[in-house]
């Protein structure tokens, strides 16, 4: 209705005030087309280009794409991404609802604030160093190796880090911090009356956790999920620290495109590739993911 | 009873056993930055300041911090302006098309950043524009400016209009309106986004690492560190980085945020 | 200062809904005038226009002989005072009345001298220095005032102003709104639903429905003589008695009707002058039926009724009147506190006939 307004009385004042508010957001439109759009477009024109020696093959083509699917050691990246990217984010999910949960439920009202912000301080230790503390602890003469042959649980050094393994441990502990900040603040939004009800009505703890609690946290637990699935799938550094060179994930590979071989095609390529698997995960769990609007 | 009193403690057990694995590293980290000798693992061989006078005597490293803090700054302010700028203008006007709009300045937080990185690369590197800090703070504004925007949409309430309008009724002009009425107003979240902003600079690394050239950033530059393989002088740093994040953060949720609870 | 507003011939069109259709209206320096009306009758609309916060699909308004259907809000002599308040809640009291000034380049020690005055014209001077959070919703409204009329505007918009205040509050603020326009003497225009709000404070009100003015004048007039049904049954409490012009001439109409017949005063017919035919419909306030005849002035029997039930009141009983006449509807009235009104006693129906108002009749009453 008032669409259509403004349609049939446009006038000389609300004209001014167009002209306006252009000047407002053009700004920030023109940042995002100038250094998004822009470079993602060419990046994605570059794709279908080719690298041939020294020189850049300016025809499109599809080799680059051909290539990912028949080699072996590129499209296996697209498979250790997957299965490392699903991995963690079950992992995190089952580690951090029941922690919300508590921390919601059982922990007292007033200590509640205090028990949320511990359990994601080490959020701001910082990136790179995250990744560098779980060296520590899992590497050969790390923390959890020299214990474990004190008290004579091994007798040999296990080997912990450089191993899918870690990457998956560094990753979990960084997206449950991030799942449990998600999922306490969809619980504590959750009307007590909700519980109150289905107890009245004789669900015992189990079944109004099941029946009512859950169903009523799932947009939350999706919309963190997706979250942790887009953050781990495009992330380069913890695979590299903690994964080493076993088991390559595609933003290593993409990485290794960069640097050595300097092929800018093949990265874009891959890149492409990349953003197709996240609009997969994207389409796959649509229906959940409710982006809230004020 | 029994029951209970068994669940309560699973629960407590549980959480204990979470924290536990959370707090590990970092405990690690903070502890072997004290270590008294060449290796950051057990066992810890005494209390020593060394690695710290190391971090400090380290003049890449201090330059990488500041470099670090004037890209966070600048990247933030530019981000909260043009991110304000724009939810007004999408949240009081009705302009054309302005889903789509919303859409396009969202777009880039669902990219990943290695993505948006290589993008700005690739162009970068045809256009031939030098990498630089000024390049790194680009990037840095592409993935800030989504996130300040959202936020300080989601709060334009619509029951600010009619407070605008009747500073609009009363003489102000736009900027006028902004400035003494929309930003002070809306003070809450336009910090939130600009301190958000601040951290996910501060702490980005591959578009960093990407666009960066001859002067880094502070991740870079621990990136490059991390290359001599385990050594104290990193838990130094990063136990460093770490206790001033959390000492930003406890000033901020003590004042910034004591105050507006009370408001 | 104070100006008059003409108003001429606006329409407002939101796609397929027409908020104002072809409103005119002239309202003169220094008045108090009410728009009054259900929500969605477009009076909301009208002052917005007046405002410069909508502009018109086609009219003209001019404000002290000058045009202003397109000048923007600021630039008006006008200022609007919002339903909710609209303070600014990050400014102190004083800030918030001198914002205005502040906007006209006055310096803060001359905006701050003229922003305490104002807030002592509200009666507030004395919490100068609190923020809006601080205050009741009665000493909001105040501000807001305090603020609107800082600025000497020849007009001020006033858009239901109390209708956040509980009852008793808001007939206190009518008071002081009223006392207040006086001493400063700038033209009000003030939106209410509320009927009785409107006849505490009008110089005149604007009975407003369905984007059209249905009635316009003082409220005396607007109730004892209302020129529309709907203006009737939106003033308070009507009786709709449906009857046929039997014969008129130019001073008084003979009027048929199932309770009976009448003589009335041409001047009665307050819509359009009565001819021989016409279907009409009488209205009749409640506390316009006598107890008896013996009332002042001559009085008309409209036959006799049963009370079928009645409440006292206070000031009157209400009573439920079921006219002896077959296929007639019940009727209320309201009768004075010293009528001793039994359930079923039979009444005679006397209404003096100068308080009866005829109206053009149209489907829907009986």
């Amino acid at each position: 209705m008032a669409d259509a307004g403004t349609l049939s009385t446009a006038t000389a004042l609300e004209d001014a005030d167009r002209r306006k508010a252009w000047g407002f957001v053009a700004p920030a439109l023109l940042w995002t087309i100038a250094f998004f759009v822009v470079p993602f477009a060419f990046m994605a024109a570059m794709s279908l280009w080719k690298r041939e020696g020294r020189d850049l093959v300016r025809v499109w083509n599809f080799d680059n794409y051909a290539r990912f699917f028949s080699e072996n050691a590129l499209f296996q990246g697209l498979v250790n991404s997957l299965e490392i990217t699903v991995i963690v984010t079950v992992i995190s999910v089952l580690l951090a609802y029941p922690l919300a949960w508590i921390i919601a439920e059982r922990v007292p009202k007033r200590l509640q604030r205090m028990a949320l912000i511990l359990a994601i301080l080490p959020f701001w230790t910082s990136y790179v160093v995250r990744s560098y503390s779980w060296l520590l602890v899992l590497s050969k003469n790390g923390v959890i190796n020299q214990l474990f042959l004190n008290i004579g649980l091994i007798s040999e050094p296990l080997e912990l880090a450089s191993t899918r393994t870690a990457t998956v441990i560094g990753f979990v502990h960084f997206f449950v911090m991030l799942l449990t900040l998600t999922i306490y603040s969809n619980l504590i939004q959750l009307s007590p009356n909700y519980r109150r009800a289905a107890a009245d009505l004789g669900a015992n703890a189990f079944q109004t956790f099941w029946h009512v609690v859950l169903p009523l946290t799932l947009p939350g637990i999706m919309t963190g999920a997706f979250l942790t699935f887009v953050l781990c799938i495009g992330d380069y550094v913890t695979p590299q620290i903690l994964g080493g060179n076993n088991e390559l994930v595609l933003p290593q590979i993409i990485m290794l495109q960069l640097g050595r071989r300097a092929d800018f095609p093949m990265a874009a390529a891959l890149s492409i590739v990349l953003m197709l698997a996240v609009t997969v995960a994207y389409l796959a769990c649509a229906r959940w993911l409710k982006i809230e609007r004020a | 009873m029994l029951r209970q009193i068994s669940a309560s403690v699973l629960s407590w057990a549980y959480l204990a056993l979470v924290y536990a694995f959370i707090f590990l590293p970092v405990a690690v980290l903070v502890l072997f930055s004290f270590q008294d000798g060449r290796l950051p693992v057990p066992p810890f061989n005494g209390f020593s300041l060394q690695w710290y006078e190391a971090v400090f005597a380290d003049r890449k490293l201090m330059a990488a911090l500041g470099n670090s803090m004037v890209v966070a700054l600048v990247s933030s302010v530019i981000s909260v302006l043009l991110g304000f700028l724009a939810a007004y203008a999408l949240a009081r006007y009705k302009l054309p098309g302005s889903a789509l709009q919303r859409g396009l300045l969202i777009a880039p937080m669902t990219v990943s950043y290695l993505i948006i990185a290589l993008g700005l690369l690739s162009l970068m590197n045809a256009l031939h524009v030098p990498l630089s800090l000024m390049t790194v703070g680009i990037g840095h504004v592409v993935i800030n400016l989504p996130l300040c925007f959202a936020i300080i949409y989601a709060s334009m309430g619509d029951h600010h209009i009619n407070i605008e309008r009747a500073a609009r009724d009363l003489g102000a002009n736009d900027f006028k309106v902004m400035a003494l009425v929309t930003a002070p107003m809306l003070m809450p979240s336009i910090l939130a986004a600009f301190f958000l902003s601040v951290t996910f600079s501060w702490d980005e690394f591959i578009i960093a690492f990407l666009l960066s050239r001859f002067d880094v950033t502070l991740p870079v530059e621990i990136w490059s560190m991390l290359r001599s393989g385990l050594n104290p002088k990193t838990n130094a740093i990063g136990s460093l980085v770490f206790l001033a994040s959390v000492a930003v953060l406890l000033i901020l949720e003590l004042s910034l945020f004591g105050r507006t609870k009370k408001q | 200062m104070t100006a008059c507003v003409s108003i001429e011939n606006v329409s407002k069109i939101f796609g397929a809904f027409t908020a104002l259709d072809n409103v005119s209206l002239d309202i003169r320096a220094g008045e108090f005038i009410v728009l009054l009306g259900p929500s969605g009758c477009g009076k909301t609309t009208l002052l917005s226009i007046l405002g410069g916060f909508q502009s018109p699909s086609s009219g003209r308004v001019s404000i002290a002989g000058k045009d202003m259907t397109y000048v923007a809000p600021a630039k008006r002599p006008t200022t609007t005072m919002f339903q909710d308040y609209a303070l600014f809640p990050h400014m102190r009291l004083v800030d918030n009345v001198g914002f205005g000034l502040r906007m006209r380049g006055l310096a803060r020690a001359a905006r701050d001298e003229k922003a305490l005055g104002f807030l002592d014209l509200v009666g507030l001077k004395a919490s100068a220095h609190k923020r809006p959070h601080e205050l009741s919703g009665g000493q909001r409204q105040r501000v807001a005032l305090a603020r609107a009329l800082a600025v000497d505007p020849d007009v001020l918009l006033l858009d239901e102003p109390l209708g956040a205040l509980d009852l008793k509050l808001r007939r206190q603020m009518q008071d002081e709104l009223k006392a207040i326009q006086k001493r400063v003497g700038t033209t009000f225009v003030h939106v209410t639903h509320d009927q009785e709000e409107a006849m505490a404070i009008a110089d005149r009100i604007v009975v407003m429905n369905q984007g059209r003015i249905e009635d316009f004048g003082p409220p005396s007039e607007i109730y004892m003589r209302p020129r529309s049904l709907f203006s009737a049954g939106f003033m308070g409490e009507v009786n709709f008695v449906s009857g046929r012009v039997a014969a008129a001439d130019a001073s008084s109409a003979h009027v048929e009707t199932p309770l009976g017949s009448l003589a009335l005063p041409a001047k009665n017919f307050t819509a359009s002058a009565p001819k021989a035919g016409d279907r009409i419909t009488l209205t009749i306030r409640p506390e316009h039926f006598r107890a008896d005849d013996k009332a002042e002035g001559p009085t008309v029997v409209l036959g006799e009724a049963r009370v079928a039930g009645s409440a006292f009141f206070g000031t009157h009983y209400r009573c439920h009147l079921q006219p002896s006449a077959p296929d007639t509807r019940a009727l209320v009235a309201h009768l004075p506190q010293s009528a001793s009104v039994r359930e079923g006693e039979i009444v005679p129906l006397a209404v003096r006939a100068a308080d009866v108002v005829a109206l053009p009749a149209t489907g829907g009453h009986a």
